[in-house]
């Protein structure tokens, strides 16, 4: 047989890769709205935490609108982490991860994982960063400070997306690994809380300047926006079995 | 192009599942893999789609050019599962899977009534029998362009009918210069295959 290709078979030249982040972006978002697709979880969760703070702490406004933000910051890391075993889970039980990976050698697996992370907190954590200052106002948050945490949210939480999808991907193969990853992801998302914190309050508290934390939030995100999906992409490419 | 094993090996945790394989599959041609259960068959194909590490000798595409530099970039996966979303309608899912692999072949609506899903295109991919269900999955082998298949039992769960018209699809990828490498129990009714049979090294 003649090693030769027919026209039938010849691939189109190499296209960009936009056309298919943007399909696996639209179908990770039906799948997260659909039936069970868990979207409502994070921010349900979110609001289950903060609505109820009020109730332990009493009547006292002060004392709440001090805390405020910190109660804010813990509540949506805490709802974030929530349905990030699922992230690569999910496709591994129906064997579509063995295609994403497959696909790696036309497209990096860094970026599908990528887009899977993005798709991940338009989905979950988008609601809950627009929930936050409705939340603030139970708080008796001033609006400055509602305003400063829900900014420190909007560009401090895709962070914790982005380390998620490394410890998701580390526990992919275990079936009850939901609890594993949020323990293997804390620690590496406390930094995002700290810097997320301290500048939601230096809005607030006059000396304290509010830019520097600020920027170290959004430097924070963007490193782990690279190094969190090329270890993801590192793990799933070796948990194949 | 031109698909070569040579002493491949292949492991499943540690455990040697065959030893020194050789292979090599050109355009328009077929090799069925058989055996008895646990011989490796679905490991080979695991280790020649590259989701498994080599355990020895080696596997390569020849000719593949620029277009499908590896045989991962080559190949249609069709495992056990069938990846499909269960919520997601059947058309759906076909037309994500169309627009993710890249270089678009059939339609989703040409290649589903090839399959015989037009029909019910529009139902979520949960609600179909299983013989169905594997029909969807076949229907993703025709909406993008792959010159190796890589099928692992892949008339598991078909009715003779549908058993058929999927030899029929499969010779018509050969006669385009189609590869295909198939692990099966049943004879798929390809003319002219070669066999390679697995698990005369004592490990099955």
């Amino acid at each position: 047989m003649p090693a030769t290709t027919t026209p039938a078979l010849r691939a189109d030249p190499p296209r960009k890769g936009e056309g298919k982040v943007r399909a696996l972006f639209l179908r990770e978002l039906k799948l997260a709205t659909r039936a069970g697709g868990g979207a409502l979880t994070g921010v349900l969760f979110f609001l289950a935490v903060v609505a109820t703070m009020p109730f332990a702490l009493g009547p006292d406004l002060n004392l709440l609108a001090r805390i405020g933000p910190a109660v804010l910051w813990i509540g949506a890391l805490l709802a974030s982490l929530l349905g990030l075993d699922r992230l690569f889970q999910a496709d591994r039980e129906d064997g579509s991860l063995d295609l994403l990976v497959m696909s790696s050698d036309r497209h990096m697996l860094a970026l599908t994982v990528l887009t899977k992370c993005l798709a991940h907190w338009t989905a979950s954590v988008l609601p809950l960063v627009i929930a936050a200052p409705v939340l603030g106002l139970v708080l008796n948050m001033e609006p400055v400070a509602i305003g400063a945490t829900a900014l420190t949210l909007l560009v401090g939480t895709p962070a914790i997306a982005f380390v998620g999808a490394a410890g998701a991907a580390v526990a992919v193969s275990l079936p009850r690994g939901g609890l594993l990853v949020s323990v293997l992801v804390l620690p590496l998302a406390i930094p995002v809380l700290i810097f997320g914190v301290s500048a939601s309050y230096a809005a607030v508290n006059e000396p304290d300047p509010f830019l520097p934390p600020f920027l170290i939030l959004a430097a924070l995100t963007m490193f782990l926006a690279v190094i969190g999906p090329a270890a993801a992409a590192l793990a799933l490419r070796y948990s194949a079995d | 192009m031109r698909l070569i094993a040579e002493k491949l090996s292949g492991e499943r945790g540690g455990q040697p599942v065959f030893a020194d394989v050789d292979f090599s599959l050109g355009a328009g041609e077929a090799v069925t893999v058989t055996g008895p259960n646990g011989s490796g068959k679905s490991t080979l194909l695991r280790v020649v789609a590259g989701l498994l590490a080599v355990a020895g000798g080696k596997v390569r595409l020849e000719g593949g050019g620029e277009a499908f530099p590896t045989v991962a970039s080559a190949a249609h996966y069709l495992g056990h599962l069938n990846a499909m979303k269960p919520t997601l309608s059947v058309a759906e899912n076909l037309a994500f899977w169309r627009d993710f692999s890249g270089d678009a072949d059939m339609g989703v609506g040409e290649a589903l009534e090839t399959v015989g899903l037009g029909a019910i295109d529009h139902l979520p991919f949960g609600y179909l029998s299983t013989g169905q269900k594997r029909r969807a999955a076949i229907a993703r082998l025709l909406v993008s362009r792959r010159p190796l298949w890589l099928l692992d039992e892949p008339t598991s769960g078909l009715d003779a009918r549908s058993a058929q018209q999927f030899t029929a699809l499969m010779e018509r990828h050969r006669a385009g210069g189609g590869m295909i490498l198939a692990a099966t129990h049943l004879p798929l009714g390809l003319a002219g295959v070669a066999e390679l049979r697995m698990g005369e090294l004592g490990y099955a």
